[in-house]
């Protein structure tokens, strides 16, 4: 692959005699010519990645850390699907298996997805997207990244000696007053991570207000900025709710001061709403920069603007607002009262509205687009469909009256499953091979790629489609004794999962693989909008020469098929 | 960027802070605390939270506006704070809605 | 891209003094200081939604346990709550000075105002400190396993989960405080140290953007408090 930013002919440098050249013919040796200087190669000490300031460098530090969490959340997942494949407890004691998919849930949320995107992706892309040298508070994003590994750490820790068993979702009293493992101690960790979310949240908001290059209108940026605006609203104004929640358990467990005892007529429900209050957006922290990864996606692998992008960026909005305002459809059953239900309700299926906008959006987009199949869009098309069943599972979930047959079953299990790994997990991967060469300058194997994202897919809905019928059936979530009639469905679900844990280490493998032994990367080599894609591959460290000035609309594709696109 | 700063007024000038208007609001903020205090002396049933509330509130007010220099700041900073005590009255109506409409004995 | 003037931005009166240095990814000194002082400001949210969990705590638990909370206030010390204000306010004030010496660039003003203000915050802890002794010598301190005393038995459950929001939030409170003071300290060092005022004028701003939020949570704990009910 030709590359215009740097010749890539190793020296010739020779000792022997050149071969005589004949009369009349004039030999000439190429150059030496090094790479250019890139964030990568810049430096290459400890310190200098330790100490970094460099958003993209922090992205990439935040890459390798969250990999390592999902391998250990992934690892858990492999220990109790193993366990499920009988029905009665043979490889864990009951306690045991309460930590394992404690452990699971608790790295998988706060550890992988709440940080995935927003922090690799969103770290290395939002300053680029929007012409600037850098994000607002460099020192503040290392921060980040530092309070990001300590929390994490601590979890990890506290999980090797012992665990906690209270599930990700830390209910009192049981947590605050009678379970015997390290709550506090997982607590501590969750609240030192909230912070890193935090930072990372109010960098996005500061550059994306502060930072735009001249020309670049709110209208112009990319819908990816869009969603990762949005949900840095949701880490600002719900992880601070999470936290002090988190306190008053901690405290209670500490200092034994009692805030959700019910001895004292403390009420254990205003935990959950407290909870909730946060856990809710919470999940549209996860998906909202997932939305993003694929309007960015959707628009270069089919050519075309992104249609209605107006309704996109503000559908973005909507679902950060409103997300915030139905987090008791978690609480149907908890005694609630009544009437709260059927106002979360009626809330939570209205946030389904801007969700499908997204949808139809997308669809449209990809009319009449002249596709191209790669690895990204393999993706992009897994989550479009993966994530609709996700939504739509939603919107049963959201009616009262279903709700309370299924609530704690495993049709709840698989409906977040839908959303997070069919949704959230397929838009990181899609963005991690559609920018993999801006980010490391190589490109990356597309055969092996698109083997992966089918085994992903196929391994993804054999896992989790028998789960929406298990649940339906009964099964209680986060049990690990079952009826014998369900050890089929058991039995499915868990081979689906050693297919998907396979399908993941191929990526892993193969873009190791790719740092080396790829291709490497023009600037541009999807031949795509943004400014990201008009720096070279990998960027400088300070991104662009010359402060960029834009005078194109986002996906100014030339051949768009959406002519006169509604904007 | 100069021309802006000539045409603003003399409390906006750094070398002249509004040194009066400080400690006017410092005054008035002593006043409501007077008010407050006393005000919880009178019996006036579930009016007292709401008064103690709207005394605070004034306080707070006084206190972003001038001391936080919200006064003088980018639109931006106003919404800010307004979304963040936007957002905490949600929470608190959201909670309210169900501890509201329990029955009682729940 | 729409700009308004920040208000206290300094254009150098002489060749000897400047504002802080433009970092290299900021185009101007004003959007390097619009942008510190919105991300302050965003950080303040976060602050108001933390605490704003607590208050939210409180305003269920005061309608479902009224009057054990109208109660249970009384026994707060009203004299040492309104002074512990008073000092709190003062210190606003003071902090607000401090931030007009270093816009006007006076250097000794500034850390005199800034000590003033950390001495204001000491007080205030030190007030507060009694209070705690107050009541754990009455045996109102429900924390750490100690003796908790309630005439009306009935009333004993709300009694101590207010004493138990009274100890959570104003402690939070106060940790913000010392964390606050904290920072003063070490700030206040550095601008003795530094070579010109102008370079820490923003943080001077920031620090009282932080400090006046803290006296903010105050002004509504010290109602919510202690004058639920004194008639």
């Amino acid at each position: 692959m030709s590359d215009p930013h740097g010749a890539t002919v190793s020296p010739s440098t020779s000792t022997s005699p050149q071969p005589s050249s004949p009369p009349g013919v004039v030999t000439v040796t190429r150059p030496a010519v090094r790479d250019p200087v890139n964030y990568l190669n810049v430096d290459y000490s400890w310190k200098s990645w330790l100490l970094t300031v460099d958003h993209k460098r922090i992205g990439i530090l935040y890459l390798l850390s969250i990999t390592f969490f999902f391998v250990i959340g992934g690892a858990a997942a492999v220990a109790f699907r193993l366990e499920l494949m009988t029905p009665k407890a043979d490889l864990f004691e009951s306690e045991t298996y309460n930590k394992l998919f404690t452990m699971h849930g608790v790295v998988m949320i706060f550890f992988f997805l709440i940080p995935s995107i927003p922090a690799v992706l969103g770290n290395f892309l939002v300053p680029l997207m929007v012409g600037a040298r850098d994000m607002a508070f460099p020192k503040l994003n290392l921060a980040s990244w530092y309070l990001f590994m300590i929390g994490g750490l601590t979890a990890v820790w506290t999980m090797l000696i012992g665990g906690v068993d209270t599930g990700w979702t830390f209910y009192t009293p049981y947590s605050s007053t009678y379970s015997n493992t390290y709550v506090m101690a997982t607590a501590v960790a969750v609240f030192i991570t909230g912070f890193s979310s935090i930072l990372t949240g109010l960098n996005i908001i500061v550059t994306v207000h502060k930072l735009r290059a001249p020309g670049m209108h709110w209208f112009r940026m990319p819908l990816f900025i869009w969603s990762h605006y949005a949900a840095s609203l949701i880490m600002i104004l719900g992880t601070p709710v999470l936290a002090v929640t988190i306190l008053l358990v901690a405290i209670e467990r500490g200092l034994g001061i009692g805030i959700f005892d019910p001895k004292l007529g403390g009420d254990p429900i205003l935990f959950q709403h407290l909870f909730w209050f946060y856990s809710h957006p919470a999940v549209y922290i996860m998906i909202l920069p997932s939305f993003g990864v694929i309007s960015e996606i959707i628009a270069a692998f089919s050519r075309n603007r992104v249609f209605g992008y107006r309704f996109v960026a503000f559908a973005s909005l909507g679902i950060a607002v409103l997300g915030f305002l139905v987090w008791g459809h978690h609480m149907f059953v908890s005694g609630q009262s009544a009437y709260a239900g059927m106002v979360f309700s009626i809330l939570s299926l209205l946030i389904a509205v801007p969700s499908a906008i997204k949808v139809f959006n997308w669809t449209a987009t990809l009319y009449r687009g002249r596709l191209r199949f790669d690895t990204p869009l393999l993706y992009a098309l897994g989550f479009i469909g993966l994530f609709t069943i996700g939504g739509l599972t939603g919107l049963f979930l959201a009616l009262l009256a279903i709700d309370v047959h299924v609530h704690d079953t495993y049709f709840i299990v698989a409906h977040f499953h839908y959303i997070m790994v069919g949704g959230a997990v397929m838009g990181y991967l899609g963005g991690l091979h559609y920018w993999w060469p801006k980010m490391t300058g190589r490109l990356y194997p597309e055969g092996w790629a698109r083997l992966s994202a089918i085994l992903v897919f196929v391994g993804f809905n054999l896992t989790f489609f028998p789960q929406f019928v298990l649940g339906y059936l009964g099964m209680p979530r986060r049990y690990h004794i079952y009826p014998p009639e369900w050890q089929t469905l058991n039995v499915m679900s868990s081979a689906g999962a050693s297919i998907l844990g396979v399908a993941y280490l191929f990526p892993i493998t193969y873009l190791i693989w790719s740092l080396k032994f790829g291709p490497r990367a023009s600037a541009n080599p999807w031949d795509a909008t943004g400014l990201e894609w008009q720096v070279p591959s990998p960027p400088t460290t300070h991104n662009f020469a010359v402060t960029p000035h834009v005078t194109e609309d986002a996906y100014a594709y030339p051949d768009s098929a959406l002519v006169g696109d509604a904007h | 960027m100069s021309a802006a700063t000539t045409n603003l007024p003399a409390p906006h000038d750094p070398a002249h802070p509004p040194i009066g208007l400080y400690l006017r609001i410092y005054v008035y903020l002593l006043v409501l605390l007077a008010v407050t205090v006393g005000a919880a002396y009178v019996h006036l049933g579930p009016l007292n939270i709401v008064v103690a509330l709207v005394i605070a509130s004034i306080k707070a007010w006084l206190v972003v506006m001038n001391f936080m220099h919200l006064r003088d700041s980018p639109r931006l900073n106003w919404i800010v704070a307004a979304g963040s005590f936007l957002w905490l009255v949600i929470l608190i109506v959201g909670l309210l809605m169900d501890y509201v409409t329990r029955s009682p004995g729940v | 891209m729409p700009t308004q003037t920040a208000p206290l931005s300094a254009t150098p009166t002489d060749g000897a003094e400047s504002d802080e240095p433009v970092a290299h990814h900021f185009d101007t000194l004003q959007q390097q200081q619009e942008a510190v002082t919105l991300g302050m400001w965003v950080f303040l949210a976060t602050e108001i939604m933390f605490f704003g969990g607590a208050f939210a705590t409180y305003t269920v638990y005061r309608r479902e346990h009224s009057a054990a909370f109208h109660a249970a206030s009384r026994e707060l010390d009203l004299v040492l709550g309104g002074v512990n204000t008073l000092v709190l306010l003062t210190s606003s004030l003071t902090m607000a000075f401090a931030v007009a010496a270093a816009g006007a660039r006076k250097k000794g003003l500034t850390v005199l105002m800034l000590a003033a203000t950390m001495v204001l915050g000491a007080a205030f802890l030190g007030i507060k400190g009694v209070e705690y002794h107050h009541k754990y010598e009455h045996h109102l301190l429900p924390a750490f396993g100690l003796p908790f005393e309630w005439h009306d038995h009935a009333q004993a459950g709300g009694a101590k989960l207010f004493f138990s929001l009274y100890l959570g939030m104003t402690g939070l409170h106060a940790l913000h405080m010392v964390i606050g003071i904290a920072l003063m300290g070490i700030f206040a060092v550095r601008v003795w140290r530094s070579v010109d005022v102008g370079h820490r004028r923003q943080g001077t701003e920031v620090l009282g953007l932080y400090w006046h939020f803290v006296d903010v949570v105050w002004i509504y704990l010290f109602p919510l408090l202690y004058l639920i009910d004194r008639s």
